[in-house]
């Protein structure tokens, strides 16, 4: 088990300033989240998209925001168990013990969940018999590419995922590409390669058109599809990729005994704890009056927390405020003397 | 106040006043309309704010831009009138606008 002074759980921008917060101030921490890499929506649904209200930083995208608040949390050497979801949250006296789905266990008297909307997951197909294909012959994602080869692969969706994973699996497979509408959304070079591959017959594209039925016993024998002119057509399948991006779940989060209203964990705005003393919730994940989903707001509600971490850290000391500007303490600690 | 309508896929359905420059999410999200779940905020970052809206009103609204129609793709069940009703803004010229909920949003 390891022992530090808060768990932080989410990755997204609000906690990786929760590791600033608390780190100026001497304390440590560890970030657990269940994607796998740091940023939360910022990475996951708009890196290339511009945000233009941090303060002082008139224009950034999702990942340059990531990369900066990385950057900033550099000096305290913390860690990141990435691909991770919290599962469950214990008491034990003055601590809570936090135990993973990876089976890690951690100790601390202060728990920050900065958890956004949840976890992310795929979005699943909502079709009959779905899940019973499901990580044999369906896939949300591609891990293992050996599993692709020499088939006859129905790949769905519109996006990146779908554009790239038709070009790579091309190589030993024969694919079907099936999207919704005619246009594909993808970088220029990609949907040109796409299309010499549908003039070599290595990629067969199936538009406008919708899953109708996944058919097979035991494993997927075919598909069929629907056109938006009403016709079907039945696909010879051997394996079903899915790419409709992520959705965001609560999860697990909701049965910590936490008061919830509306997906939200309700806290008071003066350190945003919760219900339980030194769980604190802050984010978009936490509700208060007059609440706003702002990375700002997160920014300010994780730095009044962090205060009252420090008190339940180190109930000995006295905390003193100081300025990162002035303080020498700070500044030894963000490795500047 | 414009009255907005939201059914769901059962035909229910619930009529409530919007205020002019509301979203219809943001409508729905205020009154608590089962239905729409509006995950991302209204940052058009999930497509779990999908509906459907009826042809004659479909007509009335701007065209939908490239990112919304993206994420549409995402959306459960997309149809040829689906919108995302965080990005339709309510004005007197939309009362009376009826959307219907999809039977799931993700």
């Amino acid at each position: 088990m390891k022992k530090t002074d808060a768990i932080i759980i989410g990755a997204g921008p609000v906690g990786l300033f929760a590791v600033h917060q608390l780190g100026i101030k001497g304390l440590k921490s560890v970030v657990i989240d269940n994607l796998d890499k740091a940023g939360g929506q910022c990475i996951e649904l708009y890196p290339d998209k511009p945000i233009y209200d941090i303060p002082a930083v008139p224009e950034c995208t999702g990942e340059e925001l990531t990369k900066k608040l990385l950057e900033q949390i550099q000096p305290f050497k913390t860690d990141l168990f990435l691909n991770e979801r919290v599962e469950e949250v214990k008491q034990e006296k003055e601590n809570w013990i936090v135990k993973t789905n990876q089976n890690n266990r951690f100790s601390a008297p202060n728990i920050i969940i900065a958890g956004g909307v949840g976890s992310f997951e795929p979005r699943k197909l909502g079709i009959k018999d779905a899940e019973k294909f499901e990580d044999k012959y369906l896939f949300y994602a591609v891990k293992d590419k050996d599993k692709f080869k020499n088939k006859n692969i129905s790949i769905f969706g519109g996006g990146d995922s779908a554009l790239d994973w038709a070009l790579e699996l091309s190589k030993y497979s024969k694919i079907n590409l099936i999207h919704r509408r005619k246009e594909f959304r993808g970088a220029p070079h990609t949907l040109s390669e796409i299309k010499k591959l549908e003039n070599d017959g290595k990629i067969f594209i199936k538009t406008p058109c919708q899953l109708e039925s996944i058919d097979g016993k035991n494993n997927i024998d075919s598909i069929t599809v629907k056109f938006d002119n009403g016709k079907t057509e039945n696909i010879k399948t051997d394996i079903v990729l899915s790419f409709f991006g992520l959705i965001m779940k609560l999860g697990p989060i909701a049965e910590w005994g936490l008061n919830m209203s509306k997906k939200t964990i309700e806290v008071n705005a003066k350190n945003f704890e919760t219900n339980k003393k030194g769980i604190f919730a802050v984010g978009d994940i936490c509700s208060y009056p007059g609440k706003l989903k702002l990375i700002l707001s997160g920014f300010h509600e994780v730095a009044l927390a962090s205060v009252e971490c420090f008190k339940r850290a180190r109930p000995n000391e006295k905390y003193r405020f100081e300025f990162t500007t002035s303080s020498k303490t700070i500044q030894e600690r963000l490795g500047k003397k | 106040m414009p009255k907005i309508t939201y059914k769901d896929k059962e035909g229910a359905s619930r009529t409530i006043d919007v205020d002019n420059g509301l979203s219809v999410m943001e409508g729905a999200i205020q009154k608590n309309i089962p239905g729409i779940d509006a995950d991302c905020g209204g940052s058009m970052a999930c497509a779990t704010c999908h509906v459907y809206v009826e042809q004659k009103w479909l007509d009335k609204l701007p065209k939908a831009e490239d990112a919304e129609v993206d994420m549409i793709d995402m959306a459960y069940e997309p149809k040829k009138n689906s919108r995302l009703s965080c990005q339709i803004i309510v004005s007197d010229e939309l009362d009376g606008l009826i959307v219907t909920t999809p039977s799931k949003q993700s």
